[in-house]
């Protein structure tokens, strides 16, 4: 065997605690290799040609890399050696940096670890097989989840790329959050003149199979290959027959309050679209609140509707689709203010909460975006703004939501128009206004006159102590830039609540092989390089579902992730992990403990022969079969046992040649 | 059910009332107390602020007074005894070096106790959560309607932390005074703090708290508030004629134990449930219940929906 | 980052359990907007926390913060980022007291407490009040007498508290752990 050492100095990140020119020469004596050196950067171009020369001059068969993690660099130096005409996986990295150099100080013992590790990669690599790596095509169809504005720019991406998408929605209408906002921040472009295109433009493109009141219920197989079932939710309306005239609504007699889309502020019917926009323009019928589902009786609106579209005998339907990529941008739960009694949201009428706001500076909302109280006709003369409500708080939201700051300036910019005379009071810790534009308008509100205090709001009481404060709701708070505790008597307080991952997040997860973080929201695969990828291939994230975000920023992921899934589309094929687990059938007594530890459900039970089978397409090579299986029947190829123990024994070796420390017997 | 009694300094003078009408409502709920023999003071929050150590001895010579076995829970009516008493306990247990050193000094009286041995319990607690509200139900012979109710918890049935009821929103008391038919308000003031000691430090201060907390209860009309903790009660009887003067008020809510007006739902005489000891008589309050209408049968029609108003967001179930 | 050894916020750190939560106070205020005694207070919490963290040890053990502090931990159960505030308002105390820094006569009132537990095993507020009024407010008792006939006549003030059995005992136990506390 010949064997090439190369000893990365990562400029001074590795050669600052480890002597790689005395490792490089170390290394040089040792069985079996022909080569040793040591060069500044080895990802360079510079590097990974020293590589392919010396395969060629060295007639190399195996090469060992010791520089960062494979993480990084792994497929880089894999490429130099396939260039060279070298079987990629006959390559093996030892890790000296995150493993060694970045975690000690002391370089002599550094230097002397580095030793063990390359000896330990050089004495692995020689037991490595040549794999060879697969190739599977990729369905061209792509599944959008959510149909907020990250769902809808992305879909549209694709599907004006020629590619057809399915694009699933749980609510009646997409539109998400976005609709049912006034104004957008920082340019206050009217929310609904700037999205509305949008969803006419998904609901009607040739491309785009849409599929609101839906949810995806399952989904199996793998990158470029997905199947997925969707549940396709009744709404006791034809839509082939529907004109969306919306008489029906019209004449329906039940009114309940509608709590997703009027955020508790309004009402609506029990045949409803949540808004006049609405896409698709079909309603749908809320059987909970039906009387005709309830009790029985009324029908009203089968009797007024002119093309005989109400069905109320219509079932769910259960849709099978293949797909090659998903992505999923669920979206937010706004925080529920209830959990903080002390600011008295629910108990006193005059606070509102950031969405109940926004539903009614809405022109189209239930106040036809007058600003009034709660009893609907007087007008607030004064107007407490919170921020941070559920969030940058342990016992709730550790994380800033993002967007707060800049939504509770745009309230204040609202009342300040709506009302002039008004004064309008924000309780704030910090201002955060980081992106383009925001800073400005942030200026634009101070000379507009809005009061900034200092100081996260206490408590909110009704409890009046002077003539002043005598109906009127007070805020209690500490200004911290004078150092006194004050009670600011307003008429009305609005509560900037924070964004927190969708209540059932963890099951949509679940459901589509990806993790969530420790808040709930979904893990994206790199938090700077990568952030619309996840640890699962073909399924991609986008918009608030991966963490707090505005819309502008929202929009940009869902192209990105569209992005991501067009160059798969394009490229017409996936490489599959070479390094897969493979069951002895020989040895296999049929037990299943594989197929049930498998993760990835890549394993199959073979009823007719009662042995496991694993599926190479799905299976990713992380090991917990080998584990599992009592009779040692499963190989993970490249992590075999012999290669395992050959790299401790190369390790244990070196040690004891350098220190004298003696292996254990 | 048996338990330890620690009855607190207050029983003996301050809040005597309270011992008495806790020992009758107990007896009528079938609670067995069996009060510590040669209790001592817990410290109130005095002892504690100056030096930390004889504090948790002097406390966890109470702990140690109680036979574990025959009776693993302790119920103490004052919120400062209960917290004090819980506090010790559980510090103990988290603390191997503090458990330790209060044992050697427990030794010095040939004493010792073993955190986790004995719970420490609040008696509002164990009436609502041991005894249950239904087996309140049972007892009572006459309703509370009429008389409205208002429930003020203070700082330590909620606090600091792992306590029976909501730091801020408790519902226990609430809940409690329903049962007995009582018109109980939504009273927002209920945990805030009465200022404890702050009367024999500062009038000002203390008040403006008192203040406040008396007007909170006045705008719901309060025919009386209702305390478990005497510390409370002494602060918002005692001093309410000082708040009047100060600030040209005319506060007259009597300032009663829980255990009091249960009394009176059980059918007890009111001469023996002792309101006369309170500073702010309850005359009116008492002549108000017995001179009330029987609750009518008749349902309230609901309330007409405003055309205009918006609708209220439902309130969190506790 | 090492803090100053022996400053205040050093032995906060090191000597009170969940102390090193005070590094990540925000200054957001809401320990000062929820104090019921905020107002009285010459540095309400979030500004002493900003002098502790500043070093300005004297200004922090002079001040009447914690003499003033009511102990309802309505601070502690609203802090966002979890600070033991009353516990540190405590610890405060202690620290004044071991420096000789205090300016309030709140250490007063404390102490004639703690010597009658100390003398009794047990305590009545309303003798404390007068014992401690006596000895450093002789006006304030006079105004306080009809409050206390009124308490008298009702039968809840008493003259003395009652000696428990055992007084031996419960000294033996204090001694004890003064000796070891020390």
């Amino acid at each position: 065997m010949k064997k090439g050492v190369y000893i990365c100095h990562c400029g001074s990140n590795i050669a600052g605690t480890v002597d790689v020119e005395e490792v490089s020469k170390w290394a040089d004596d040792l069985e079996d290799v022909a080569i040793s050196r040591d060069y500044k950067f080895m990802c360079s171009s510079l590097g990974q040609e020293l590589i392919e020369k010396d395969i060629e001059e060295y007639g190399l068969d195996r090469v060992v890399v010791a520089s960062c993690s494979p993480h990084m660099h792994e497929s880089t130096f894999r490429g130099a050696c396939q260039r060279a005409g070298l079987n990629p996986y006959f390559m093996e990295m030892a890790n000296i940096r995150e493993h060694c150099s970045w975690v000690h100080k002391d370089k002599e013992a550094g230097t002397e670890k580095s030793k063990a590790l390359v000896a330990a990669a050089l004495s692995r690599v020689g037991h490595h097989e040549p794999l060879v790596i697969q190739y599977a095509p990729v369905d061209k169809n792509t599944l959008v989840v959510g149909g907020g504005i990250a769902g809808i720019q992305a879909a549209l991406e694709i599907a004006n790329s020629g590619y057809h998408v399915y694009l699933v929605e749980r609510e009646p209408s997409i539109g998400g959050h976005m609709s049912q906002l006034d104004k957008t921040f920082p340019t206050l472009d009217c929310s609904a003149c700037i999205l509305t295109p949008r969803m006419f433009e998904a609901g009607n493109h040739e491309n785009i199979t849409l599929l609101t009141y839906s949810e995806v219920e399952n989904v199996d197989g793998y990158i470029g290959n997905f199947e997925v079932r969707i549940r396709k939710r009744a709404r006791a309306i034809d839509e082939e027959a529907c004109t969306g005239c919306g008489l029906c609504e019209e004449k329906c007699p039940i009114s309940v309050v509608d709590d997703v889309f009027e955020a508790g502020l309004g009402y609506r019917k029990a045949v409803y679209r949540p808004f006049p926009q609405a896409v698709p323009k079909y309603p749908v019928i809320d059987r909970e609140n039906c009387t005709w589902y309830q009790k029985g009786k009324c029908r009203l609106c089968e009797k007024v509707c002119p093309t005989d579209a109400i069905d109320f005998e219509q079932e769910d339907e259960i849709l099978e689709v293949k797909v090659g990529n998903i992505i999923v941008a669920t979206g937010y739960d706004a925080f529920d203010a209830r959990r903080i009694p002390q600011y008295g949201y629910g108990r006193y009428p005059n606070v509102f909460t950031g969405l109940e706001f926004e539903r009614m500076t809405n022109a189209a909302g239930p106040t036809t975006g007058k600003v009034v109280l709660r009893d609907g006709v007087n007008v607030p003369e004064s107007v407490a703004i919170i921020h941070c409500v559920g969030s940058r708080d342990k016992k709730y939201n550790e994380y800033c939501s993002a967007v707060c700051c800049m939504y509770s300036l745009k309230f204040a910019h609202m009342v300040h128009d709506k009302l002039p005379d008004a004064k309008v009071y924000n309780f704030y810790i910090d201002i955060r206004t980081p992106a383009k534009g925001y800073e400005e308008f942030y200026h634009r509100l101070l000379e507009e006159g809005t009061i900034f205090i200092r100081g996260r709001a206490a408590s909110i009481s009704d409890v009046a102590l002077t003539v002043e404060e005598e109906g009127k709701l007070i805020v209690t708070a500490e200004d911290t830039l004078i150092g006194e505790q004050r009670r600011i008597p307003v008429d009305m307080a609005i509560l900037s609540t924070g964004l927190e991952a969708r209540h059932d997040s963890q099951e949509v997860a679940r459901t589509f092989s990806i993790s969530i973080d420790k808040n709930g929201f979904f893990r994206e695969r790199h938090p700077k390089l990568d952030p619309v990828a996840t640890m699962t291939g073909g399924v991609f994230i986008a918009g608030a579902a991966q963490g707090p975000r505005d819309i502008p920023s929202s929009v940009a992921q869902g192209a990105a992730a569209a992005a991501r899934v067009l160059s798969i589309i394009d490229k017409g094929e996936v490489e599959m992990e070479a390094a897969t687990a493979e069951v002895n059938d020989l040895t296999c007594v049929g037990c299943r403990m594989c197929v049930i530890s498998c993760p990835y459900e890549a394993i199959d039970y073979l009823e007719d022969r009662q042995k496991a089978e694993v599926n190479r397409a799905l299976c990713k090579g992380c090991g917990t079969c080998v584990a599992a299986c009592p009779s040692k029947s499963i190989t993970l190829h490249h992590f075999t046992d012999q290669e395992l123990m050959a790299q401790m024994t190369g390790a244990m070796n070196a040690l004891f040649e350098i220190d004298g420390v003696l292996m254990p017997a | 059910m048996k338990y330890a009694w620690y009855p607190g300094c207050s029983a003996e003078g301050n809040s005597f009332a309270y011992d008495e009408t806790s020992r009758m409502i107990a007896e009528a709920l079938g609670i067995e107390f069996q009060e510590i023999d040669d209790w001592n003071c817990c410290g109130a929050t005095e002892y504690f602020s100056v030096n930390q150590l004889p504090a948790y001895a002097l406390v966890a010579r109470n702990l140690a007074l109680i036979n574990a076995e025959e009776t693993p829970q302790v119920i103490a009516p004052c919120s400062a005894c209960y917290i004090n008493l819980k506090k010790t306990d559980e510090k103990m247990a988290k603390y191997e070096q503090l458990n330790t050193e209060v044992n050697v000094a427990l030794a010095a009286g040939n004493l010792s106790y073993e955190p986790g041995a004995v719970k420490s319990r609040h008696f509002l607690d164990v009436v609502c959560n041991d005894v249950g509200y239904e087996a309140v139900k049972e007892k009572m012979t006459q309703s509370l309607a009429g008389l409205t109710l208002v429930p003020y918890y203070g700082c330590y049935m909620g606090r600091p932390e792992d306590n029976f009821d909501h730091p801020e929103r408790p519902q226990t008391m609430d809940t409690l005074l329903k049962t007995l038919g009582a018109d109980v308000p939504d009273y927002s003031l209920k945990t805030i703090c009465c200022g404890g000691h702050m009367t024999q430090l500062s009038a000002e201060a203390s008040l403006r708290i008192l203040r406040h907390l008396l007007e909170g209860a006045n705008q719901l009309n309060a025919d009386a508030m209702v305390v478990g903790c005497p510390m409370c009660q002494l602060n918002l009887d005692a001093y309410q004629k000082d708040v009047n003067s100060a600030y040209k008020t005319n506060y007259q809510i009597p300032i009663v134990y829980f255990s009091q007006v249960m009394g009176l739902a059980f059918g007890m005489d009111p001469e023996t449930l002792m309101f006369e000891r309170g500073i702010v008589s309850s005359k009116a309050m008492l002549e108000k219940w017995l001179t009330a209408e029987p609750a009518s049968k008749k349902r309230r029609r609901r309330e007409k929906r405003d055309k205009n108003a918006l609708p209220m967001p439902k309130q969190l179930e506790s | 980052m090492t803090l100053e050894p022996n400053s205040v916020y050093e032995k906060i750190i090191t000597e009170l359990p969940d102390g090193e939560k005070l590094k990540s106070c925000l200054q957001c205020g809401n320990c000062t907007g929820s104090c019921p005694s905020a107002t009285d207070m010459d540095y309400a919490p979030r500004g002493l926390f900003a002098l502790i963290a500043a070093g300005q040890d004297e200004k922090v053990l002079r001040a009447n913060t914690f003499w003033y502090c009511v102990s309802c931990y309505q601070c502690t159960v609203r802090c966002p980022q979890e600070i033991p505030i009353t516990d540190i308002m405590y610890h405060l105390k202690h620290q004044a007291i071991e420096k000789g820094l205090y300016t309030t006569d709140a250490k007063d009132f404390s102490g004639t407490f703690i010597g009658m537990v100390e003398h009794f095993g047990r305590s009545f507020e309303l003798g404390l009040a007068a014992g401690f009024h006596l000895l450093h407010h002789p006006l304030e008792s006079v105004k306080m007498a009809p409050m206390a006939l009124g308490m008298m006549s009702r039968g809840r003030l008493k003259l003395l508290p009652k000696r428990i059995k055992n007084m031996g005992q419960l000294r033996a136990i204090l001694d004890k752990a003064k000796e070891i506390g020390a």
